[in-house]
């Protein structure tokens, strides 16, 4: 070992550092993704489960085809979910005899579990709130469906070239100041889009002003760091099909001690590894790989 | 290669090119009968899996898995990738003990063991991109307009590349000797402390970032898989893990290679068994009393009592206890047979434990479960398949298993005749 040696380890290290630089896009998001995204309010209380939010929201994304005319006689059930044709779902629940439809989609996460899950970026949270996918960057790893805690992102297992499918909170139609298809077709006025901090204004005063008809509780306020997309019930939130057992912080918290970690180890490991070689070297002539005996 | 043509003397280039082609030509041609039993199936498997991946390619993974828009990851990276990446963990805890402890008994397996686990990556990368939806875009985290560096997978992603590429430059001195390549030996020699430095740390990594893959999917595993320090309990295991598969396919490979192992590792074979059994041991014990820290620290008492439970206890006392007291009693006693069973039923725990964490205890709570197809088994076996080949045709030609005697030269007679073609 001479020093030589020493700047080939070091310069293997400097390699590995910088393969594993830390990760602070999520909290790039975050900042740049305004202190207040675009969102949707869903007050469960006012769906009367007509499904024309499904439909406004195939055939503005393209997939009116998807929609052939028995699904119109389809049964709303608990289990109904989104689908690789299908961005949102509605969902009927019956508790205590009382019906109560859900409409189902991405629900747009402020710290998205999926973007920071992708190693290419395909997944990506516009600066506005949106998560969008993007074809030319994924290489269909499927990890950002092992990270949503709403199991959102859904893969076309039957296609040669599959595609991510979940919702883009109609990033195009947003950008161009229209409201997301869904809640331009909604005739009930169960949606409401605005930026999230008036929305939960909204939906306080709602449960303010009218404290027996809600559960005291806006679901995606606080739900897995808090989402864009909130709810209002009437029925406590896991009777309707939500998980409420959620961590409260982003998911993409549970992974950063690890990535702070790794360019830690890739730095000291090796430092490490070259000492103890060099407190061993020379116990032991018979030197078999390094240089001709 | 002209530090070959300097070092040999006059011969022109095109003589020289000409004369390696030749014996490269040779060299591809098989040593020994190719109908055996073992050549016959594992052909019939690796062309029923190019069947089936035709089908993949262009009808999609839902045509031959039972993969589901609920089960995105099964049998070819549960057990594939992030199993088999655990049995080649031997690598680099053996690279470990040869050049950074210098503890020399066990220099004479290190090239095999070398060889199985560059192996092993090379071909587990290779289903990874079986899995793969979109492969043709698996170089996006490579060529830099797209790096997530918020991923755990862009960690392991890179660290696992170029831990292939330590692995190789590893094994070089192999391919030096077998090429006659003496110049190209020497520099490969020279630097392999560097590159092995280098493959421990990026193996510590991409051990315990694959584990670390599931520290995500929080609320999807049960909670008795489920922990902050997976990454730690993944790296440590790989550890017994690693070692463990040495064990045994160091029992295998002595039999089915025997007119290839040296002089060197037939006379200390035993006790570089035992020597390992007793590192699998130590290293066992230290992963239990992590797992009881967590298990309690979690107050996850009431979990036992279920069925979960039960497969809990099994994976950890039947499959990683018992095998650790088996290490020690096959030390204590000096019986190999019973540190080779010990070594099989501690890979077994292994396997649990990956494919617990990865797929059985995922989504532990859907009614429907998920079970690999038929065909995704077959691809997995053609996948192994393919690389006993790949590993026969290495060790029947280059000095791995005995590579004292050629020191930068290729031997001028063909030792005794292969028995396994290949």
């Amino acid at each position: 070992m001479n020093r030589r040696d020493l700047l080939k380890v070091l310069g293997a290290v400097g390699g590995a550092a910088l393969a594993a630089r830390p990760a602070r896009a999520e909290e790039a998001a975050r900042a740049a993704g305004a202190d207040d995204p675009v969102g949707v309010l869903v007050d469960t209380t006012r769906c009367i489960g007509c499904r024309m939010c499904e439909f406004g929201c195939a055939h503005a994304n393209g997939q009116a085809n998807g929609l052939e005319k028995a699904s119109f006689d389809e049964e709303l059930t608990p289990q109904r979910q989104t689908s690789d044709k299908r961005w949102t779902a509605v969902q009927r629940h019956v508790v205590d005899g009382r019906t109560i439809t859900v409409k189902r989609q991405c629900m747009h996460c402020l710290q998205p579990a999926c973007t920071s899950a992708c190693l290419t970026k395909a997944m990506f949270k516009t600066p506005d709130g949106p998560v969008t996918w993007r074809a030319g960057k994924c290489m269909g790893c499927r990890y950002c469906m092992v990270a949503c805690p709403f199991d959102v992102p859904k893969f076309e297992f039957h296609s040669a070239v599959p595609r991510i499918q979940k919702c883009q909170l109609c990033v195009t139609r947003v950008a161009a100041g229209e409201q997301p298809a869904c809640v331009a077709s909604c005739q009930a006025q169960a949606l409401t889009f605005g930026r999230r901090g008036n929305l939960l204004d909204e939906a306080r005063s709602r449960i303010y002003t009218q404290p027996g008809r809600y559960v005291h509780h806006i679901y995606g306020e606080h739900e897995a760091g808090g989402t864009s997309w909130l709810y209002l019930s009437a029925v406590p939130f896991d009777r309707i099909g939500f998980r409420t057992d959620l961590a409260t912080t982003g998911y993409p918290t549970f992974a950063k001690e690890f990535l702070y970690a790794v360019p830690q180890v890739d730095i000291l490991a090796p430092l490490l590894l070259l000492g103890l070689a060099r407190a061993a070297a020379g116990r032991n002539t018979d030197a078999d790989e390094e240089g001709d005996a | 290669m002209s530090a070959g043509i300097t070092a040999i003397g006059a011969p022109s280039l095109s003589q020289e090119v000409r004369r390696f082609a030749r014996f490269l030509l040779s060299e591809m041609r098989p040593k020994g009968p190719v109908l055996t039993p073992f050549n016959v199936i594992t052909a019939v498997i690796v062309l029923a899996s190019a069947v089936i991946l035709v089908f993949r390619y262009v009808f999609g993974l839902g045509a031959i898995t039972n993969l589901s828009q609920d089960v995105p990851w099964g049998l070819w990276i549960g057990f594939d990738v992030v199993t088999g990446v655990a049995f080649a963990g031997g690598a680099y805890v053996i690279s470990f003990l040869v050049y950074i402890l210098r503890v020399e008994k066990y220099h004479p397996i290190l090239r095999v063991t070398v060889l199985n686990g560059f192996l092993a990556y090379l071909f587990y990368t290779g289903a990874l991109l079986l899995d793969l939806g979109r492969p043709w875009n698996v170089v996006n985290p490579i060529i830099g307009n797209s790096f997530g560096v918020s991923s755990v997978m862009f960690l392991v992603a890179w660290h696992f590349m170029l831990y292939l590429m330590a692995l190789f430059f590893e094994f070089s001195p192999a391919v030096a000797e077998w090429l006659g390549w003496r110049r190209v030996r020497r520099i490969v020699g020279a630097m392999t402390l560097a590159g092995v430095i280098f493959g421990i740390t990026l193996s510590i990594l991409h051990q315990s970032g694959l584990g670390a893959l599931y520290l995500l999917a929080r609320d999807k595993i049960h909670p008795l898989w489920y922990s902050e320090f997976i990454p730690l309990l993944f790296v440590v295991s790989s550890i017994f893990a690693g070692l463990s598969m040495v064990i045994v396919e160091g029992s295998i490979t002595r039999k089915v290679f025997h007119h290839r192992v040296g002089a060197r590792l037939r006379a200390t074979h035993d006790d570089i068994l035992f020597g390992l059994a007793r590192i699998s041991m130590a290293v066992m014990f230290v992963y239990l009393f992590m797992h009881l820290l967590v298990f309690v620290h979690g107050q996850r008492g009431p979990y036992l009592a279920t069925g979960w439970g039960a497969w809990y206890l099994l994976e950890l006392v039947g499959f990683t206890a018992v095998p650790a007291v088996l290490f020690a009693y096959g030390c204590q006693r000096r019986r190999l047979p019973a540190v080779k069973v010990a070594a099989v039923m501690a890979l077994v725990g292994i396997l649990l434990n990956r494919l617990n964490v990865s797929t059985i205890a995922f989504k532990w709570y859907l009614d429907v479960r998920y079970v690999p197809t038929w065909m995704e088994i077959v691809v997995t076996l053609g996948v192994i398949s393919a690389e006993l080949w790949v590993f026969r045709w290495v060790v029947n030609r280059m000095p791995v298993l005995d590579f004292a005697m050629t020191h930068g030269d290729r031997p001028a007679t063909e030792p005794i005749a292969a028995r396994t073609a290949a």
